[in-house]
């Protein structure tokens, strides 16, 4: 256990590749957790997919043991987390755990919208934060500008902002300095009942559930019966350690530190996250007051291409789950695609990633069915009910209105892009409610329909903006608008996956978009398939794919069937890969497709 | 594996295919094996084949050949010294059947039609002659090198020596019209023998024209409601002048049937001799697909170091088997025997969509036998995916 005063904790934050994991590795490095031949680039980014995608999905801790200049040994917590929107509750429940942020800005890039909704969590949180302009070695870097720009924009001092290239290392040791000196230490009580703060908890093939904790007062040891007090479960501790990065054992924790548990806990839902530990004979009288759960916001069917497949996806899905405690999933069965689940995400990259483990680690082919957000859906009655599919959609005659969320969208663009920035949030429904600049970048912030934004829209951002737009947004609430369903028949025949939920004043528009994009993208056939938009019975857009009337080689002798039969056989799996909605053949492909906006 | 017993109308006959990979002129639609080159050392390549049938016939000697075959490339820039050694060579290698068919593919220059005599007198009984089309407009925009009075002497020539011969036309060409066409085939079939091959022309990767076409610089060509009605003209004229299709795009008077071509569609053996020649062949009861190699110089290095021009031989398993049977027996007029297939792949059929497709009036079923009708014919290659399980 170590001295309250020899202990600082703090998360790095920034805005998505800032340079948050790669800084990671070089305090890691300077302070020996690791040694060069162990280092890796973005060694915290563990997961394949992270590792693919450069980028940080799940907040990592380490513990490093560092010798300040004033010749006492400190213990330093890190957390490393993630930059993409879709995972900003790992953020703002890694900083619960610490008192402190290191603020990591881009010198090249200057402050995005990101490291604003950082900061503001950072504050909220009660942090002292501590400014760190990275990336210094580039000839693009302008710290003199960024500090400016911080100081203008967000409010917070940053003369003394450290300087460092977490590339090269440069200007490490005074950032370990200055997390000694300006972070505050915790605060707490040694012989106080325990109270520690459950952080995170993940499953370990090999130690079955871990869980991160923070204390707060008391002391915990290996061998204690504790108590989570939201849950109400009694355990009794297996295993006590610290990540250096590795797993390494202890025999106990006191206030300010973090480390994990294991206690023969059988799933990660069995815990809750921000919920309290203490001891069952001793329990703390104040409970820690909790976290609100990471909500799922978009939701889409995940069906497997080969109807078998079905029991080897709901393996796969429980598996993911286990350890994906904001990933929320529940059968559903569609008459054209079979069973399947309806899964809750945090975003569209959060359903992008664990679409991708789900194909790669568990080898099943899906189909995907448009993502939709949940409606609230006010019937005549009284009662409300969430609408997570549009297949759901109540009887239009019991309905008294429709909710849709909101949410507060931050831009932070260069003023050239900011008319196109402007139209493009117009064009999605968008009220303005700020428009500021800082130098020659302006932030605007708009209150917008999360449907609107979910699809397709941080692409269309960066498009308009050459890239040089940052985005970050949150949920706000629900408001009623004119919200309608709109129904896609092919051949005569709604198919119920490709329902969509959409603004009235914006149906004829997508409705003409969605046949458009699905004429391209079903096959012709050997009779006219008629495809419609309605809403109701009223038909509202329509496009036919003519019939097919000539497709036969010409001559086919002894040297082509081999490669005639070849393609037959490609053209076989092909077929597998659609699906078949009365007599018309509809690929995969379509569902999603079928639904990219490109106003 | 034993083999299942075959229907009696099908074919479980033997042919030998010779390529001759060698052309005056590359056409651009061309896709086939076909190379220019300076010089050929006749004598040499004449050799070479003569080896590689001695090869063959240790492995075939026991078969009776119905059918031979000189394809290209350019067969009648061979001599016909050549050709007739070849031909003494099967005949002393194999047992030949009473109305063996031997056919020779021929480019209707002068030069060539001259050696047309030659030919028959070496054992030739049938001649094609690729004749593409009967104005010269076209004929150069194909990139052929004889013109129409050429093509017309040939047929001439070739009805005065040979009691079978055909001739091939490409029709579907830039900026030709039904009207035109139709006009153009009444000519061909005033021409005809007891045969005619009518192909609408593909453009292929790979060719002059695929490369044209891919540029975006090949426009004018029919569409497909166009190319249709092309087909189907062409159906109903050849149906009135007595050469009914017998296949997609071969047209005969009965009985006048290239029994070569037909070993390919039912699923007969051929031995394929000749740079990129592909064979089919039963040995011990498994059935081998062969390939030679294409570049005709590696062809003949490898012939003479090893006495055969094989690039591999791979067993066919009788679902693939079953397969080649559907997609090329559903291109005859009398389709294919469902037994046979079944026997040789129970499964390969989804029988739900057959009957669909047959409702429909794409395919027939009558007893034993399943075929494509006219209709049918015209998008065979999408229902062929569509009647598989
Ligand atoms: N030249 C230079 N490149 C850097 C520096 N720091 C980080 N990078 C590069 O910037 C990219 C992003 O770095 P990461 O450490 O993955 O950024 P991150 O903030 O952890 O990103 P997310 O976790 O996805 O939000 C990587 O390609 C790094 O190699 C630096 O100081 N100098
Ligand atoms: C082996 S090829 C050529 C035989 C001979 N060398 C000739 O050109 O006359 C047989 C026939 O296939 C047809 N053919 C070749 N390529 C074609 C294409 N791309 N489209 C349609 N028919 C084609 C031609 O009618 C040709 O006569
Ligand atoms: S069409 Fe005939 S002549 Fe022309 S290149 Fe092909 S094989 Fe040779
Ligand atoms: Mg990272």
């Amino acid at each position: 256990m170590t001295e309250l005063d020899r202990i600082r904790n703090f998360s790095i934050v920034a805005h998505i590749d800032h340079g948050k994991s790669t800084l990671a590795d070089r305090l890691m490095q300077a302070t020996g957790a690791v040694s060069e031949r162990e280092l890796r680039e973005q060694m915290l980014d563990s997961m394949e997919i992270e590792r693919e995608r450069g980028i940080t999905i799940k907040a990592q801790t380490v513990r490093l043991r560092y010798t300040a200049k004033d010749g006492n040994a400190y213990i330093l917590n890190l957390i490393d987390t993630p930059g993409h929107v879709d995972f900003t509750y790992e953020v703002s429940r890694s900083m619960r755990a610490v008192e402190g942020s290191l603020l990591v800005v881009d010198a090249t890039q200057g402050v995005e919208a990101q490291t604003l909704a950082n900061v503001w969590q950072a504050i909220e949180a009660d942090h002292e934060i501590i400014p760190v302009l990275n990336k210094i070695d580039l000839p693009a870097a302008e710290p003199d500008r960024v500090a400016e720009e911080i100081e203008e924009v967000i409010g917070i001092d940053a003369t003394d902002a450290i300087h460092v290239s977490a590339k090269t290392g440069h200007g490490i040791d005074e950032l370990l300095e200055a997390i000694v000196e300006r972070l505050p230490a915790p605060k707490g009580e040694r012989e106080a009942p325990l109270k520690a703060m459950l952080v995170d908890s993940w499953y370990d093939p090999y130690l079955g559930v871990v869980v991160l904790f923070r204390v707060i007062d008391g002391v915990i040891r290996k061998g204690d019966r504790i108590l989570m007090m939201q849950t109400g479960a009694r355990y009794t501790v297996d295993r006590i350690g610290v990540f250096t990065p590795k797993m390494e054992a202890v025999e106990a924790l006191g206030p300010g530190e973090i480390g994990f548990l294991t206690a023969s806990i059988k799933q990660v839902r069995d815990t809750r996250v921000g919920d309290t530990i203490t001891h069952e004979k001793r329990p703390t009288a104040e409970p820690l007051p909790g976290f609100k759960p990471a909500q799922p916001v978009v939701f889409a069917g995940l069906f497997p291409v080969d109807n078998n497949d079905f029991e080897d996806l709901r393996e796969a899905i429980e598996k993911l789950a286990l350890n994906d405690a904001s990933f929320t999933y529940e059968m559903e069965s569609s008459p054209a695609l079979g069973f399947g689940f309806r899964c809750g995400f945090l975003g569209l990259l959060h359903l992008e990633v664990i679409r991708d483990r789900l194909e790669r680690e568990f080898g099943i082919e899906l189909i995907t069915t448009a993502p939709s957000v949940v409606y609230h859906v006010h019937l005549r009655d009284g009662t409300m009910v969430e609408l997570h599919n549009p297949a759901d959609m109540p009887d239009p005659s019991t309905i008294d209105r429709i909710e849709e969320p909101r949410i507060k969208a931050t831009i932070m663009v260069p003023d050239p892009f900011l008319g196109d920035v402007l139209k493009l949030c117009q064009d999605r429904r968008g009220i303005q409610l700020e428009l500021t600049y800082a130098g020659n970048r302006a932030m605007v912030v708009y209150d917008l329909p999360l449907a609107e934004v979910v699809f397709d829209f941080y692409d269309r951002l960066k498009s308009v903006t050459k890239g040089y737009a940052s985005f970050d947004y949150q949920l706000i609430g629900y408001r009623p608008d004119n919200i309608v369903r709109m129904t896609i028949l092919v051949n005569g025949e709604p198919v119920d996956a490709l329902s969509v939920m959409v603004h009235r004043d914006r149906a004829e528009q997508r409705g003409r978009s969605m046949v458009e994009k699905l004429k391209e993208l079903i096959p012709r056939h050997m009779f006219k398939i008629p495809i419609q938009a309605a809403i109701g019975g009223r038909i509202i857009a329509r496009e036919t794919i003519p019939a097919l009337r000539k497709d036969v080689t010409a001559k086919c002798y002894g040297g082509d069937i081999t490669r005639k039969k070849k393609l037959l056989e490609k053209q076989k799996a092909g077929k597998k890969k659609m699906r078949q909605f009365g007599k018309v053949d509809i690929p995969q492909s379509a569902f999603i497709n079928a639904l990219k906006m490109d106003d | 594996m034993t083999l299942p017993p075959l229907p009696a109308d099908e074919s479980g006959d033997f042919g030998i295919y010779i390529h001759w990979p060698f052309c005056a002129a590359k056409c651009p639609y061309c896709d086939f094996n076909s190379h220019v080159v300076r010089h050929v050392d006749e004598e040499d390549w004449c050799r070479a084949y003569l080896q590689a049938l001695e090869r063959a016939a240790g492995e075939t000697s026991d078969r009776e050949v119905v059918s031979v075959f000189f394809g290209g490339g350019t067969p009648s820039l061979m001599s016909p010294a050549t050709v007739s050694a070849i031909l003494e060579k099967i005949a002393k290698s194999w047992r030949l059947a009473a109305d063996l068919e031997v056919t020779l593919e021929a480019n209707p220059s002068s030069v060539e039609a001259q050696k047309f005599a030659g030919y028959r007198a070496g054992g030739v009984n049938r001649i094609s002659i690729g004749v593409q089309a009967l104005n010269d407009a076209d004929l150069r925009w194909l990139g052929r090198l004889h013109d129409a009075a050429e093509a017309r002497a040939a047929i001439d020539t070739a009805a005065t020596i040979f009691q079978r011969y055909s001739f091939d036309l490409i029709y579907a060409r830039q900026h030709q019209t039904p009207a035109a066409w139709k006009a153009e085939l009444r000519q061909a079939l005033a021409l005809a023998g007891g045969h005619l091959s009518l192909y609408q022309l593909t453009i292929e990767p790979g060719t002059a024209f695929g490369r044209r076409a891919k540029a975006g610089r090949l426009e004018g060509l029919p569409d497909e409601e166009t190319a249709a009605e092309m087909y189907l003209l062409t159906q109903e004229l050849c149906d009135a002048a007595g050469l009914p299709a017998y296949e997609i795009s071969n047209h005969a008077e009965p009985g006048q049937e290239s029994r070569h071509n037909m070993l390919y569609w039912r699923l007969g053996d051929y031995l394929g001799i000749g740079p990129g020649a592909h064979g089919r062949m039963h040995s011990a009861g498994t059935r081998f697909a062969t390939e030679e190699i294409r570049q005709p110089e590696e062809w003949l290095a490898q012939l003479k170091r090893l006495g055969h021009g094989e690039a591999c031989r791979q067993p066919i398993a009788p679902k693939d088997s079953a397969l080649e049977y559907l997609l090329m027996g559903l291109r005859t007029r009398q389709g294919i025997s469902l037994s046979r297939l079944r026997a040789l792949d129970a499964d390969l059929l989804d029988q739900e969509r057959l009957s669909e497709l047959a409702r429909q009036g794409l395919f027939a079923i009558e007893g034993d036998r399943m075929r494509a009708t006219r209709r049918g014919w015209l998008l065979l290659d999408s229902l062929l995916v569509q009647v598989l399980a």
